[in-house]
């Protein structure tokens, strides 16, 4: 349990980082969980395909919460091509704990809503095929 | 008096260690667990009758068609139904729910139609509704619920009229815990000319029933939440009710004659059990009945009060930790609630490495959940094979989780 809810999954999850909304996004896209109820926004501002500014905002467990702060504060100044290259085991290393199948979903929602505010969710879904997303 | 101990013995599954803890079932409210009864009946039916039912002449139909008929009528007498004829197996709740909807809904609702139901509603019991509402252009309607999580009795007598076809409500609620009175609904419902169908998924596993006292018109119930197999369920309906009706599914086991423009019906059950039907499942359901009929019904819903009021006041004792619904005297044996500053997935995550099992999220209730204006809670529930020791360790747990999270 100490491994599974580590310093920094509690930290990001009572201290977001991040969190809350831009004034004009040039990206904004929402899902939910319908399984769990968590429900996650993103903004992005972009400047020549770059991200300039982000928020998230929403409610969920620590894990879904973590993983979109600590997603947030990655995104900050990559290009879409490295936001296109994000992957679940991007996610993965980043929450730097073991996630099991149950929690996987909660874990990867915060790229999801991402990728598919900027590539759409069909590309998501083409993505993750095969995945239990 | 059943020993809790002797009753612990028959469930195998209760016997094993989850993260190194003895394991804590506290989700029966999803699923019951099943004892070897129900496991070896089942067991026995494949090793030795497996057949179709039905029209067989060879000996292990004959068989196969004598439990399938036999856990019939075993259920038919757990409920206090008049007839055997008037049950009707299907997968589980959601399928009796659908049943109703589309064959009975279909054919009697109209514009100017409405159907009641209530804010308290598994989905299984609102989205049904929503779809034959929809196709006929009659109007839903929901009883609210109060604070307290009870029915508005007052907002119930304005919204039951002369309008009101159908009245469908949970006899108890799997989130609130809280109990209906059953029985005032119904004569409420049949004093305005309106059926009923009750939704007994929660409350035949745990109390008893009794369809003719209640004056029941449809009753629905899974046969997994007590004690019994996935896949096999039951709608209970007035032989005049379901005679009148059109069929659900049309296949095999549900005519009388097939001609090439037109088929007649079989007569009910059957005209409402097209195709094979779960054989196995159903006679497992015969033997959970046989198991819960054995132990008594009365004592386990006595044994589920003395686990409900101690973990009430147990529970109620954490900082920080909000039961939602009403008192232990009015409800059954769950409670749902949440913990501040601790998410209900991370609660039941928590948990989950003590080995005690509880379920988070919306229970399959968002209405309930949206009222209180919180998107999900953690729900411990209780069945006969629990203990008051076990209680003590959910409690345990619990603090232990605002420890984690600094709370």
């Amino acid at each position: 349990m100490d491994d599974f809810y580590r310093e920094n999954i509690l930290d990001h999850y009572k201290y977001p980082r991040h969190k809350g909304h831009l004034a004009d996004p040039d990206i904004k896209f929402r899902d939910v969980n319908p399984f769990c109820g968590d429900d996650i926004t993103f903004e992005l501002k972009l400047e020549n395909d770059k991200v300039v500014e982000v928020a998230f905002d929403g409610h969920g467990c620590a894990i879904s919460m973590a993983s979109a702060s600590m997603l947030a504060e990655e995104l900050l100044g990559k290009s879409l091509e490295e936001v296109k290259a994000m992957d679940k085991a991007f996610i993965l290393d980043l929450l730097g704990i073991p996630i099991g199948p149950v929690r996987l979903k909660c874990a990867l929602l915060p790229l999801k809503v991402v990728k598919a505010g900027v590539w759409g969710l069909d590309a998501w879904e083409k993505e993750n095929e095969g995945h239990d997303q | 008096m059943p020993d809790i101990q002797q009753i612990r013995a028959d469930f195998p599954i209760l016997h094993q260690q989850v993260h190194d803890k003895p394991l804590i079932y506290l989700d029966s409210t999803a699923t019951s667990q099943k004892p070897r009864q129900v496991i070896e009946a089942m067991a026995r039916y494949y090793q030795e009758d497996n057949a179709n039912v039905h029209r067989g002449i060879h000996s292990l139909a004959e068989r196969a068609t004598a439990s399938y008929e036999g856990a019939r009528l075993k259920v038919a007498r757990f409920i206090h139904a008049p007839s055997p004829k008037e049950i009707i197996f299907v997968r589980n709740t959601t399928e009796a729910i659908n049943l109703v909807a589309n064959a009975w809904g279909r054919a009697h609702l109209k514009p100017g139609d409405e159907v009641l139901i209530t804010q308290m509603e598994h989905h299984s019991n609102i989205v049904p509704w929503q779809l034959v509402t929809q196709a006929t252009g009659a109007t839903l309607r929901y009883v609210p619920i109060t604070r307290q999580g009870e029915l508005d009795f007052a907002a119930l007598d304005q919204l039951l009229t002369e309008r009101t076809k159908i009245f469908a409500f949970t006899a108890m609620s799997n989130v609130l815990g809280t109990i209906n009175p059953v029985a005032e609904l119904i004569k409420k419902a049949h004093a305005v000319g309106a059926i009923t169908l009750v939704d007994g998924a929660q409350s035949v596993p745990h109390l008893t029933t009794d369809v003719q006292a209640l004056d029941a018109d449809f009753l629905a119930f899974s046969g997994h939440k007590m004690l019994g197999p996935t896949g096999a369920g039951v709608l209970y309906g007035k032989r005049e009710l379901l005679e009148a009706m059109p069929p659900f599914l049309g296949g095999g086991e549900m005519i009388r004659e097939v001609f090439m423009d037109q088929s007649t019906w079989n007569t009910i059950p059957h005209k409402f059990e097209a195709g094979t039907p779960a054989i196995a499942e159903v006679i497992g359901l015969g033997a959970a009945v046989d198991y819960l009929t054995n132990i008594g019904m009365d004592w386990i819903h006595a044994h589920e009060q003395e686990l409900v009021s101690y973990a009430w006041d147990r529970l109620s004792a954490i900082e920080g930790l909000r039961i939602l619904g009403p008192e232990p005297a009015r409800r059954g044996g769950l409670l749902a609630f949440t913990l501040e500053g601790v998410h209900p997935h991370d609660i039941a995550a928590v948990l989950d490495m003590f080995g005690v099992a509880v379920r988070a999220g919306h229970h399959c209730a968002q209405p309930v959940h949206d009222f209180f204006g919180i998107p999900a809670t953690a729900r411990a529930s209780f069945y006969l094979y629990n203990t008051l020791e076990e209680v003590d360790v959910l409690t345990e747990a619990l603090e232990k989780a605002r420890a984690v999270f600094g709370v």
